[in-house]
Order: structure tokens, then sequence, then C-alpha cells
């Protein structure tokens, strides 16, 4: 018994050692109640992702009503110019070109946040680096070899890779900005965490409703559970 | 007196219906064990969530679409503009995870307590396949959403069939309705999945409750009632089935709604393995995701599946897993059935067979690296060691004299008061504050350190003694 503890405890903690690999994700401060926080990422993705990339599975309206904001103020200050406040977020871009420009055609963000994760989105937007050996000029730390060019370059500025080698042997690479662009470092943290806020929203619209609905059904529950366990001690009373 | 026309009714109804006898019958005359514990609220359990499937399952195929190119689409359509498609969509999909962690705990009380032993051999034979229509049910399902695991999911286990040799290719061909996972896939999928195996589920499930009518339900003690009855021909440890255990069942509901209400309202994909992150991704038929893994429930077998070197030999070894269970009450030759009344080896058996399943089921969510590879094989062989065997090691053993009738074992709540008793101190102490005829002595609780340790160490001696 004692030789089969120690064994799974050895299993266990070798599976440990593999968890550890991989680059290190910068939180992403998600927080679907900041209305300012949401309006500033709708109109960031509107003005620089919208380009390629469709949110097909939302409308304006839509938007409007969960961030609680005046539909006429998401089509005056989020929406681009002649949108109806009916129509769902598709780009202009025309999938045949796309696929000829970046060798895939730019996918729908719609889900992009359930199947990837606020964190990997926060990281890969600031990880970009230049990189003359790759065709767009750019890389990225996270995904690496990435079809996407670095559409926020202007914001953040331009960031190299160093690479230096740690205690262990390894190399660490850590991205420093060289040249800077028209947002400070922190205010770029903020413009990148409001866009990716914005994308954990649309990819489940209905989250702060569900976690709200949620408080009175499991309330009802608990009460239900009172009720039916005193219900069984009353019928039970004379079974020994 | 004047019969009113509700009465009228009522008997010409009865007059041509046996509703009396059958509730009576299943019911009110169906005399339970008396000594029912907490794995015995798992059938019920069972029966709810399947009828939470195929009530929510209902709502779902009226929004739904199984079109190569729609059907994703709908899903997220369903969960953004339908009313309460959300709610609606998640039952349905935390409702399937929650059916296999009832099944498995139901089956655990199998094993525990040896109900799948002579009389009820058959009940466990329908039980089984129950499982293995829910299993069909649940693969199906999980590809209507037509995500990238859904998508390649179905791709990997449809392929197996190609390793069987001669008819492989063309039995996988034919599964598929195509070469690859396409439209013609996902529509025969649905078809199954919404008609042709409920149907068969929810006929099982009519037979394993008949089968269990038939010989009565095993207990705790795994000893018969019937041998047992007072002079009316009642089981003298039974008690009718309803009121008590209709009563009984419904706090378990209440519980398990509890848990299934959190995990709907605050945590629906369960950190990727109740609803897949990959999935979230259209399905793609020209981009193989890096790592496929299926849903947790399938995870054991799948590590099962992978642990084995050649592909066909693999297949075998993932259906032996299955078809080893059918085979259940023939392999285990112990006199006893309870586990309370079993010997030691049978103890250590099952508890390394639980270990095994849960490490296969983790080594199945993981990529199969050599080192996962070569443990994986280890869980494998207890897996199946602890069935292959079980003839020896069931016939050796010495087992306990079971007792004729019911032993009764005191619930947690009537052993509470002296539990709290032994860990606490009583203190007298007395309030300083106000006026001195308010002064009054007063009795507070304290922690008892000793008491701690002992009531630890009795639970630790207990923990030891039961694997003897």
């Amino acid at each position: 018994m004692k030789n089969l503890t120690a064994l799974l405890l050895l299993l266990a903690l070798s599976f440990g050692a593999f968890a550890s690999e991989g680059i290190e994700l910068q939180k992403a401060n998600i927080d679907l109640s900041n209305s300012a926080s949401l309006q500033r990422g709708a109109k960031n993705f509107v003005t620089y992702c919208l380009g390629c990339h469709s949110i097909k599975h939302i409308r304006y309206l839509r938007i409007a009503l969960d961030i609680d904001v005046d539909p006429k103020k998401v089509l005056q200050d989020i929406a681009p110019e002649g949108a109806n406040i009916y129509d769902q977020l598709h780009s202009a871009m025309n999938a045949h070109d796309a696929e000829k420009w970046f060798g895939t055609q730019p996918p729908d963000l719609s889900l992009i946040a359930r199947s990837r994760g606020a964190d990997w989105l926060n990281s890969y937007l600031k990880s970009y680096y230049i990189d003359p050996k790759s065709p767009r000029g750019v890389n990225n730390l996270i995904f690496e070899d990435t079809a996407m060019p670095n559409p926020l370059w202007q914001l953040q500025g331009e960031q190299h890779a160093e690479h230096k080698k740690n205690i262990w042997g390894d190399e660490d690479t850590t991205l420093v900005i060289k040249e800077p662009g028209t947002l400070s470092e922190g205010e770029f943290d903020i413009f990148i965490n409001d866009l990716v806020n914005f994308l954990v929203y649309v990819g489940e619209p209905v989250q702060l409703e569900r976690q709200r609905i949620g408080k009175y059904v499991i309330f009802f529950i608990l009460m239900f559970i009172v009720l039916a366990y005193l219900l069984k001690k009353e019928y039970w009373k004379n079974i020994h | 007196m004047k019969r009113s026309r509700i009465t009228e009714c009522n008997d010409w109804f009865l007059e041509r219906f046996p509703l009396t006898k059958l509730w009576n019958e299943h019911m009110t005359h169906y005399y339970a064990p008396k000594n029912f514990n907490f794995w015995y609220f798992f059938g019920s359990l069972a029966l709810l969530v399947l009828v939470n499937q195929i009530l929510t399952g209902i709502f779902l195929t009226m929004n739904y679409k199984p079109d190569a190119k729609l059907a994703f689409d709908s899903v997220e359509y369903i969960m953004r503009d339908v009313n309460w498609g959300w709610l609606i969509r998640y039952m349905h999909s935390t409702g399937s995870s929650a059916f296999f962690i009832v099944v498995y705990l139901h089956m655990f009380r199998g094993l525990l307590y040896g109900s799948f032993k002579h009389p009820r051999e058959l009940v466990w034979i329908f039980g089984m396949l129950l499982f293995v229509a829910l299993m069909a049910e649940a693969f199906m399902g999980y590809l209507l959403p037509w995500g990238q695991m859904s998508y390649w999911g179905a791709q990997v286990i449809i392929s197996l069939f190609s390793a069987i040799p001669v008819i492989g290719d063309d039995l996988s061909l034919w599964l598929r309705g195509d070469y690859v996972v396409s439209d013609a896939t996902l529509n025969r999928f649905f078809a199954f999945h919404v008609i042709a195996v409920p149907l068969a589920l929810v006929m099982l499930v009519f037979l394993h409750i008949v089968a269990l009518h038939e010989v009565g339900s095993n207990n705790p003690d795994g000893i018969e009632i019937k041998e047992s009855k007072d002079p009316w021909g009642h089981p003298v440890d039974g008690i009718p089935f309803h009121p008590y255990y209709t009563v009984k069942d419904l706090v378990g509901v209440g519980v398990f709604l509890l848990f299934f209400a959190t995990i709907i309202f605050y945590m629906p994909e369960m950190g990727g393995y109740f609803l897949e992150h990959a999935n979230f991704i259209p399905a793609d038929p020209m981009k193989t995701p890096e790592h496929i893994a299926p849903v947790w429930y399938f995870t054991p077998f799948y590590a099962i599946l992978r642990a084995i070197p050649d592909k066909f030999a693999g297949v075998i070894g993932m259906g032996g897993a299955i078809v080893v269970l059918f085979l259940l009450p023939w392999l285990d030759r112990s006199p006893v059935k309870s586990i309370r009344y079993r010997g030691g080896i049978y103890k250590k058996a099952l508890f390394l067979f639980v270990i095994s399943f849960l490490a296969l089921g983790y080594l199945g969510t993981q990529p199969a690296t050599p080192t996962a590879t070569i443990v994986a094989r280890f869980f494998t062989a207890i897996y199946f060691g602890f069935f292959l065997l079980m003839p020896l090691y069931t016939r050796w053993e010495k087992t306990k004299p079971v007792p004729k009738r019911l032993t009764s074992v005191h619930s947690i709540e009537e052993q509470l008061p002296a539990l709290i008793e032994e860990i606490t101190h009583l203190k007298q102490g007395s309030t300083e504050i106000g006026h001195h005829a308010f002064k009054s002595a007063f009795f507070t609780r304290t922690p008892n350190p000793t008491g701690i340790k002992n009531v630890i160490s009795r639970l630790a001696k207990n923990a030891k003694g039961s694997l003897d």
C-alpha cells in the first residue's frame, strides 16, 4: 500500500513538471459592468479591427441595450458612417481578396474570447515585434508566424525582441519599445484591455444577465431544499 | 347521493385502464429496503437528467439547423437571439455532463454493493445497454454544434472503425456517408441524436425499471429483504417506495439542482471541460487542431485506446473496456454482495480501479507524450486487472458473515450533536457590559484540541480499517 502511494505521488509530481512550460500570459482585467470601458472597446474595435474582422453574431442595437447607451449615440460614436442600428458588425473586406492578401481569411471574432481566452488576446495584441525575416515585417511572441500584421503599431510604437540567457541556460525573450507610438505604455494597456473587455462581452452577451438571474434561482433552490428536507423528516420520523 | 361529473369520468377511465394497479405495483406497494444511503440517489437523478435532456432538446431542435453551412451559426443564434435560448442550451450542454457524472456514480454504487449479482444480472445488463446507448447519444450530439472539436472528434472516432480488417474502410464510409465527416454525417447524426437513440434510451429505462421491480432493489447490506417478511407478506425491512423514497429523492433532487444551477449560471464552460474552448471555432475540414481530445466523459476510454500501440488492438481494448463491464455478474465469484462483508482484496482492488479510472480520464485530456503513454499503459493494466482477475481474488478472499436483517448505521445528522460535544469545550462566561442586574452567566463553546485530534485519528483508523 505504502509503495503504491509513493508511486502515485511520484507520478503526480512528474506531471506537475510538464505543466509549467509555455509563455506566461498577461492577465486582462475583465469587468463587463464597466460601460465606459465597453464603449471605448467597441469604438476601438470598429476603428482598428472591423476593417478585416467581422463580429457577425452581434448587432449595434444589442450592444446599445446591453451596455446601456442610447442607440443614437452608438450610431454616432461607435458605428461607421451609414450603418443601421439593426446591422450586424460585418467587415467590408471581400473574402476572396483577403485570401489573396493574407493567405487566409481573417476569422470572425464573435467567439474569439471564448476560444482563446481574454488573457491570451490581451497578451497577443501586445506581443508584436519587428522581424525583418517575416513577410509582413513583424512577428508575434505568443502566436508565431501569425498571418495578421500589427494594426496597432502606430499606437504602441515599434517593439523589438531581445534575447537573453537566463540562469538555467534557456533563452528568455523580452520585448522592448524602441520607437514610442502615439500612446504611452499605460494608455496602450488600457486601450487593449478595453478592446479585450469588449470581445469578452461579444463572446457571450448574456453573461451579466445570467449571473444576475442565477442568484434568484439558487436562492429558490435553497428554499426548496429546506422544505423538501423538512417534509422528508416528517415522513420518516417513524422509520427506524 | 348524486355523483359528480368528475368522479364519473374518473371511474370511466379506471374501468378501462389499470392505472391504480400500475401505481400500486411500482410506487405505493413497491417495497424498497429502508437503509438506502447517499449512493442510492443517483438512479432517480439519472431519470431527472434524462427528462431534462429530452425537454431542452425539443426546444433546441426548434431553432437548430442540421446543415453544415448553418449549424454553427444556428447554435449562436439560439445563444443570442432566441428568448431564453442560452438557458435552454446551457441546460442541455451541462445536462449531458451531469448525465455521465450521475450515471458513473450510479454504476459505482453497483460495484460497492454488488447490485449486479444474482438475481439482478438482467438489471445490470439493461443498465449497461443504457450506458452504451448514452455514449452513442452523447457522441452524436457532440457533432451537432459543428465546432472544431465536434468535427475532429467525430473524424477520429469514426476513423477507428477503419482499423477493423477487411470491412473497415467500407464500414467507416458507410457510417459517415462520405469520405470525410460532412453534411451527410451531420444529418444522419442529427436523426440518430433526436429520435433513434432517445427512443432506445426511453425503452431501455422502462426495461431497466421493470426488471428491477421484479427482483426488488438491492441495499448497502447486500441482503434480500424478501427473505424476512411480516404476517401480511411485506418485507420487514422494506418501506413503500412512495411516499418514503419519493420525498427522500426530492431532497436529492434539490441538492443536485443546486450544483446544476451553479454550473449553468456561473460556469457553463466548466473550465473547458463541459464546453471545450476549441469548439467555439467553426468546423474547418482543412485545419486539424493541434490537440484533439474528446469530452471528459469519454477520456478514460480514449486513454486506453491511445495506450495500446497497435490501432486495431487499441480499438479492441477500448471496446473491451466496455464489454468487460457487461460480464461483471459472472466475473464476480464472491458469496457476498456488499463491500461491507467482502474481504480486503476486493476493497483494495476497487480502490485501485477507481484511481485508474480517474487517472485514465485525466490522461485522456492531455497530449500523448511518451511518459504519459507509459503511465496510461500502467493504469490500463490495472483497469483490466480489476475485472479479469476478479474470478480469482473474489473466490480466494475470506468474507465476513452476512447478517439476516439490515443493520442500522447512524446517519450524519444523528451523529452531529455528539461530534460537536466531542470537539468543543463548554465554557462559562459572563457579560461585563451594562448594569449589574443584567449581568448573567452564559455558556460558550470553544474548540477542544484533544477532542479534534481524537476525532481525526479515529477517522484515519476507520478509513484504514475499512480497507481490510
